[in-house]
């Protein structure tokens, strides 16, 4: 039971990570129907512009996480500008390739940059842990700030989406983007705004795996992409509250995987969760059918 | 004895009932038009009898068998069709538009393309002739090597057509081959039809808007609107068919020229 | 028929003097060791590059686990000729077989699936397969299998890229092959001509898979050692590169782009990340500005070089 508890309490962290990375797969689908390959990798710069933030100009944890989200927010809106804007109306295949080129981009020239090496993050949170009923539940501070953290980026983006007039503009582009645009939405801009956000969230979730797992590297953004990817997935692409879920349900799910089974096989099983739902399921948990118009 | 019959066929799109109850029966070598406002339901029935859509109930029996939900056995069976919005092969050339048509017919088998036989070279070379003739029908056959998406609009319809003959149908569905056509190509567009239907003995179901052919060339019409039939006979029986003018007349866009057609006939 | 039969030949006899003069400056010792390794890779590169080609750009399915199909023939022939000591050419033929196995069994369920889902749907069962592999103690695990005897040389990857390079064109140039095609131009369009589309893209994922294999097979007994690692969705990508710089449907421009990129390898091979930059850039420059790659659909043949005006396509006969 202890042990399970803990499992689910780390599931529950690593998840919420996985939600942050996935609302911004999530909001990108819902607007341009594209798999947005480097976004795993916009939130490895997040990571690093943290890192660079505490380590070198001595930022406490807000001021690294505003500038870490304003550097992955500028990252994210010139990627979507130079690479993606031009093939808005191009084949869907030429957008995911050039997708594909630009989080192989980033990822080499991280190496280049940055240097391949393991890089460990500064303690900004002294680990400390908290027992309640009588040690059954345990739970570091720095689970607690991802808790929170990631509870108040949620609400900020539900608050976003469904109160403001850009957010107004985003459901209404990603509902029908010809309709929009009729109807006078600026398109570029929405879309721009749109991998603002999603951008400043993967920066959110980098500065938060730093602290939490201390090390970060130049790869560190494959694998999580593509676990928040299939979380987005499992939840629904382009639905936001399946995005949260999915996050939510992938982190407990891997945690329990390496917890009692093998690690080995957690990234195996991450897969296998994707594929099942793709061939049973293919919009997801909260997702609708639709028909295709011949 | 009728090829196609379609019977109480029903469909509903998530609530919406698309079609109700229609009924529509085919003589064997006759040719039929369907008519109707847009959004009546008339490419859906296509979509039905081709597979593509499963119907809520009712029944569609082609050649004394049920159809199939599988669109490409349907078009084995001998069901073939043009679509609305032109759906060509548009990067591959005309001849192979054709030629992709003719594949249920093919006379060699996978093994013999990989080595390339004797079989196969026989096999490609009377594949080139068919299809060689076919396009010659319909006045293709100099753009063969053209890609599809080069040809004028006009043509691309014409080769829709031409496809879909490629696979020897006995029922032969036209989703409005006259669309975007000017006088004179309808005109020549109206003459192949028949021509067709005699030549290669086949049943011809067709959606148009374009009265004027429909009233010339069809000698059974089915008129829809709202998803349900609502007059089926003659062209002599449709024009003074009070139920057809209001369908017609209750619709506000619609273009004068019809309703001129629809009173003052061929 | 005539005319064919002396095509035929004398692509023969072209295809016999590349060999051999490439062979001679090898036996000589002209081109020495360093070459010879890079002379192989390039055969195996075009291998994998043209079957993927006849998935992603001539079936228009866009697939993302070729790593997987090549280390299924990597890890099954290497256990037929190390594990087992059986010959060879049949570990050749039974690492494509399984890989081709491999092929049907993912392309029933995943090409259901269309353009990006099925993109991430094949690279989740190249992982899979990795996984597996990772974790299977027979094969070494992590560490892969080292010991493999080096059979693979210029004659074994010359005549097995030749047979993979005329087979693949031969089927795209016959009916079942211009039913892939069409499906990639309009499925619906497609299996309105009665095309079971399903089966024409399993067939042609299928295919592909089995190349892959025969080209995982010829790298496995070239390398000494296999390793998980080496068959990662980075594998994936690197195939991709070669496929879509030299043109979705293009067969030519995968052998020129998979020559090329061996090359660029070559060069850069103590500078990974650089030669990953440059393939990103190529990826992103080609997609923005020539999205076509640099053959687009097209065929570079000689005959057309030296027959100026005459018309001639890809898929009919000539």
């Amino acid at each position: 039971m202890k042990t399970f508890i803990e499992q689910l309490i780390n599931g529950l962290s690593l998840g919420s990570i996985y939600a942050l990375i996935a609302l911004g797969y999530t909001m990108v689908y819902g607007i341009m129907k594209l798999i947005n390959f480097a976004h795993g990798d916009i939130y490895m710069v997040g990571a690093f512009t943290g890192f660079f933030a505490s380590t070198y100009f001595h930022l406490g944890f807000i001021p690294s996480l505003l500038l870490a989200m304003l550097v992955s927010l500028l990252l994210g809106v010139t990627i979507e500008r130079v690479a993606y804007r031009p093939l808005r109306n191009k084949s869907k295949i030429s957008i995911l390739i050039t997708a594909i080129g630009v989080s192989l981009l980033l990822e080499n020239g991280g190496i280049i940059i940055l240097s391949p090496q393991v890089r460990t993050y500064p303690q900004i949170f002294k680990q400390h842990m908290y027992s309640f009923f009588n040690g059954i539940i345990t739970i570091s501070n720095q689970q607690i700030v991802i808790f929170v953290v990631s509870i108040i980026m949620m609400v900020g983006l539900q608050i976003i989406i469904y109160k403001t007039k850009m957010g107004k503009a985003m459901r209404a582009v990603s509902t029908d983007a010809d309709a929009a645009k009729l109807m006078g939405v600026n398109v570029d801009r929405t879309v721009s705004f749109t991998f603002a956000i999603g951008s400043a969230l993967a920066a959110v979730a980098g500065v938060l795996v730093g602290i939490y797992y201390n090390s970060i590297d130049p790869l560190m953004g494959i694998m999580p992409g593509l676990k928040a990817f299939i979380a987005a997935v499992l939840g629904g692409i382009g639905i936001i509250p399946g995005a949260m879920v999915g996050g939510l349900l992938m982190g407990v799910i891997e945690a329990l995987v390496s917890g009692y089974g093998s690690s080995l096989y957690r990234d195996g099983v991450s897969f296998a969760i994707l594929i099942i739902i793709l061939l049973i399921k293919p919009t997801g948990l909260f997702g609708k059918n639709v028909r295709e118009k011949v | 004895m009728s090829l196609l019959s379609i019977k109480d066929l029903s469909i509903d799109f998530g609530g919406i009932k698309a079609l109700i109850d229609v009924n529509i029966e085919l003589e064997k070598g006759s040719l039929t038009g369907l008519i109707g406002p847009n959004g009546a339901g008339k490419s859906t029935v296509f979509n039905i009898i081709t597979g593509i859509y499963k119907p809520t109930s009712g029944k569609v029996i082609f050649d004394g068998k049920s159809i199939s939900q599988k669109p490409y056995n349907n078009t084995k069976l001998g069901i073939a069709r043009t679509f609305q919005n032109i759906r060509l092969f548009k990067n591959l050339t005309v001849l192979d538009n054709v030629k992709i048509a003719q594949h249920i017919h093919v006379q060699y088998g996978l093994f013999s393309s990989f080595l390339q036989y004797k079989k196969y070279l026989d096999g490609e070379k009377s594949q080139n002739i068919e299809a060689m003739n076919l396009l010659k029908i319909f006045n293709l056959d100099k753009h063969a090597y053209n890609l599809a998406k080069n040809l004028p609009y006009g043509e691309q319809r014409r080769l829709e057509i031409a496809r879909a003959l490629a696979t020897k149908p006995k029922l032969l569905l036209l989703d409005e081959p006259a669309a975007g056509m000017n006088p004179q190509e309808t005109k020549e567009l109206t003459d192949t039809i028949r021509f067709i239907r005699d030549k290669f003995d086949i049943t011809i179901l067709l959606i148009e808007h374009d009265m004027s052919l429909v009233m010339d060339l069809c000698e059974d019409i089915y008129v829809m609107n709202y998803g349900k039939i609502i007059a089926h006979g003659t062209p002599d029986e449709i024009k003074r068919n009070p139920e057809v003018i209001a369908a017609y007349l209750g619709e506000e866009d619609i273009d004068e020229k019809e309703i001129l057609s629809i009173e003052g006939g061929a | 028929m005539k005319q064919i039969l002396k095509n035929r030949l004398l692509i023969f006899i072209g295809l016999f003097a590349i060999y051999g003069i490439i062979q001679i400056l090898l036996s000589t010792s002209i081109l020495n060791d360093y070459y010879e390794i890079n002379i192989v890779l390039m055969g195996i590169n075009i291998i994998l590059a043209v079957s993927l080609n006849l998935i992603n750009g001539f079936t228009g399915q866009f697939s993302l686990g070729h790593a997987g199909f090549m280390s299924i023939g990597a890890y099954t022939s290497a256990i037929i000729t190390y594990k087992l000591g059986l010959p060879f050419p049949l570990a050749i033929l039974v690492g494509g077989i399984a890989a081709g196995i491999a092929g049907i069994l993912i392309g029933i369920p995943s090409l259901r699936l269309k353009g990006d889902y099925l993109a991430i749907t094949t690279l989740g069962f190249g992982e899979i397969i990795r996984v597996i592999f990772l974790n299977t103690e027979y094969v070494g695990g992590a560490s892969g299998l080292s010991g493999i005897p080096k059979y693979t040389n210029w004659t074994w990857v010359f005549w097995m890229a030749v047979i993979t390079i005329v087979l693949i064109r031969n089927f795209i140039n016959s009916s079942y092959g211009r039913c892939c095609v069409a499906i990639r131009e309009d499925e619906t369009a497609a299996e309105s001509m009665g095309i079971n589309t399903t089966f024409y893209k399993t067939l042609a994922f299928t295919i592909g898979a089995f190349f892959a294999g025969i080209g995982g097979a010829l790298y496995a007994h070239n390398f000494y050692i296999i390793q998980p690692e080496t068959f990662n969705f980075m594998k994936s990508f690197d195939i991709l590169t070669m496929v879509v710089l030299g043109g979705l449907g293009s067969i030519t421009g995968s052998i020129l782009s998979a020559i090329f990129l061996t090359f660029v390898y070559a060069l850069l091979q103590d500078y990974a990340a650089l030669r990953m930059v440059i393939y990103s850039l190529l990826l992103i420059v080609v997609m923005l500005f020539r999205p076509e790659g640099l053959m687009g659909t097209k065929e570079f043949s000689l005959k057309k070089l030296f027959k100026k005006g005459e018309k001639s396509n890809e898929f009919t006969l000539n």
